[in-house]
């Protein structure tokens, strides 16, 4: 009993409310990458292991362009655009042919992506970590922290991004193209919707978002070629404790994921609280292996 | 109907040529042999029905047809063009409307949204579009009162009128239609029926499948009676009833 109350007494407060802070901010950025990877599992059944490497990719761009012209909008919209194109070739040269077969064989391709990708940015960047500079670089005051605006920013651009991609998915015939092709692609096609055109745009898009937060989480932890391996881990657990191929409930699970490791490293070391997420990742497929994030079906 | 035949009513007017014609499918499932030889055709607006057992290769024959599954052997003619080798979603384009047996309604999309899949075709102007919803929300008034309704939430009556006003959106020449009466109430039945009679009446050509013998009867021009994965026997609808021995023998009704 008097363990519990002093538990509650001396409850850090100010670094709790630093934590949501930055649970959500985290979250932002792996929702972002995760509705890609969300997308391209739910419209294809592939399992992207490329994914990451598709963030590395963007930031590198982000990096360049950066450094040549200075802006960092430019190099946000330009990492996009051509990491996009760059999985459109990908997607049909890689996926397109082998769509249909033995699982296994998109996830060996993929991975096999993933390597060609991780060695060739080793090979063309070196392995010294480049960086990003934020575009902003003011702060503010939360508590005894120097709370710097970008993070904010980070999560608010994040946020913006995703409703763009929502709106699209919502209105307009692509996006409608793009959720019945998710839900029967046999259907689809015999509606006559060009389903192999819809499956290298969906990547394409999974692509771009996934080089986008690149690019915006590059200021935060530096630019390297494995920077995408524990993105895409995460990204993993947050796609399948959403519920596979769920946009929403991905996107659920990665605040919710990424706030509870936040709380926990208040008490653990951050590198402990990773363990949250596999604890979370366990528990779901024993008891509910559709999805925490799933409405159960009518 | 031998290929030979065929290929010379292909090169006559098309008016008098069949829509589709059907010549020697030869479908796997894998190893398994399910259409043996299939060989039928379709004119020109014509209700046409496939009656046979279950399991008898109804339903794969539809799907051959639609490019949903690639026969072995064989092929598949629209107005004297073979489509064979064509992926579904240009066999629709030609002309070919799927409505499954399962449905098979986007059951997260809207109503609207189910029919907007078939609508949304390049060089269809908005007017246009505008006037096929108009006229299938006045053939079937409850899908424009459920417009905004997720597909999943309407009933199985409901949802076989969604699958065939999706079919129409697309302005077929034909519509392959699956056992639209299964698991239906009597009363959607004869509007079923209703509508097969109203698309006739349009010139839209029909390839029904059902379990339903009067039904087809009634509503077909001729019927074919399939077994074992082939065609066993082809009449006119009006020289069959339901007593006759063809049917009791293939279809023991």
């Amino acid at each position: 009993m008097a363990a519990i109350l002093s538990f509650f007494a001396d409850f850090p407060i100010e670094l709790f409310f630093i934590q949501t802070l930055n649970g959500i901010v985290t979250g932002m950025i792996l929702a972002l990458i995760a509705s890609g990877l969300t997308l391209i599992f739910g419209i294809m059944d592939v399992v992207n292991f490329a994914h990451g490497e598709l963030f590395m990719l963007g930031a590198y761009v982000g990096v360049i362009v950066l450094s040549t012209t200075g802006s960092f909008w430019l190099a946000l919209l330009l990492a996009a655009l051509l990491v996009g194109i760059f999985g459109a070739a990908m997607q049909i040269v890689t996926l397109r042919p082998l769509l249909g077969r033995d699982p296994l064989t998109t996830i060996l391709a993929t991975f096999g992506m993933s390597l060609i990708l991780q060695n060739y940015a080793l090979w063309q960047f070196g392995p010294v970590a480049r960086k990003i500079n934020e575009p902003y670089t003011g702060h503010f005051n939360l508590f005894y922290l120097e709370y710097p605006w970008y993070r904010l920013m980070i999560a608010g651009l994040s946020a913006a991004i995703i409703g763009g991609f929502w709106l699209f998915l919502k209105h307009g015939k692509f996006g409608i193209w793009i959720r019945a092709t998710m839900q029967d692609r046999v259907m689809a096609q015999a509606m006559g919707i060009p389903v192999p055109l819809v499956h290298t745009v969906a990547f394409a898009i999974g692509a771009a978002m996934a080089a986008a937060s690149g690019v915006l989480f590059g200021p935060l932890v530096g630019v390297n070629h494995t920077m995408g391996l524990d993105w895409v881990l995460k990204a993993f657990i947050v796609v399948v404790v959403g519920g596979m191929g769920n946009l929403g409930g991905s996107i659920a699970a990665a605040i919710f994921i990424s706030l509870l490791e936040a709380y926990a490293s208040i008490w653990v070391s951050p590198a402990q609280a990773v363990i949250v997420s596999f604890v979370v990742l366990i528990f779901t497929l024993l008891f509910r292996p559709t999805g925490l994030f799933v409405p159960t079906p009518k | 109907m031998s290929a030979q035949a065929t290929s010379q009513a292909t090169s006559e007017d098309t008016a008098t040529a069949p829509l589709v014609a059907v010549e020697g499918l030869h479908t796997y499932y894998g190893k398994s042999h399910i259409l043996h030889g299939v060989s039928l055709t379709i004119g020109r607006g014509e209700v046409v029905g496939l009656l046979g057992r279950n399991g008898v290769g109804k339903s794969t024959t539809l799907k051959t047809i639609m490019g949903l599954v690639y026969p072995r052997q064989g092929k598949v003619v629209l107005e004297g063009r073979p489509v064979t080798a064509l992926p579904a979603h240009k066999i629709a384009k030609l002309g070919i409307a799927y409505v499954p047996e399962d449905r098979r309604i986007f059951r997260l999309l809207t109503v609207l949204e189910n029919l907007r899949t078939g609508l949304d075709r390049p060089g269809v102007t908005d007017a246009r579009k505008q006037e096929l919803l108009d006229k299938v929300f006045a053939c079937f008034p409850v899908l424009g009162e459920r417009r905004n309704q997720a597909g999943g939430t309407l009933s199985g009556g409901e949802q076989q009128m969604l699958a065939i006003a999706r079919a129409m959106m697309l302005e077929p020449k034909i519509i392959l239609l699956d056992e639209p009466t299964e698991g239906l109430m009597p009363r959607m039945v004869t509007q079923i029926h209703q509508i097969i009679d109203a698309l006739h009446k349009e010139g839209v050509a029909i390839l029904l499948v059902e379990q339903n013998v009067p039904l087809t009867l009634e509503a077909s021009q001729r019927v074919y009676i399939m077994e074992k994965g082939a065609i066993r026997h082809h009449a006119k609808s009006s020289d069959l009833k339901i007593g006759d021995d063809v049917i009791k023998q293939y279809l023991g009704v």
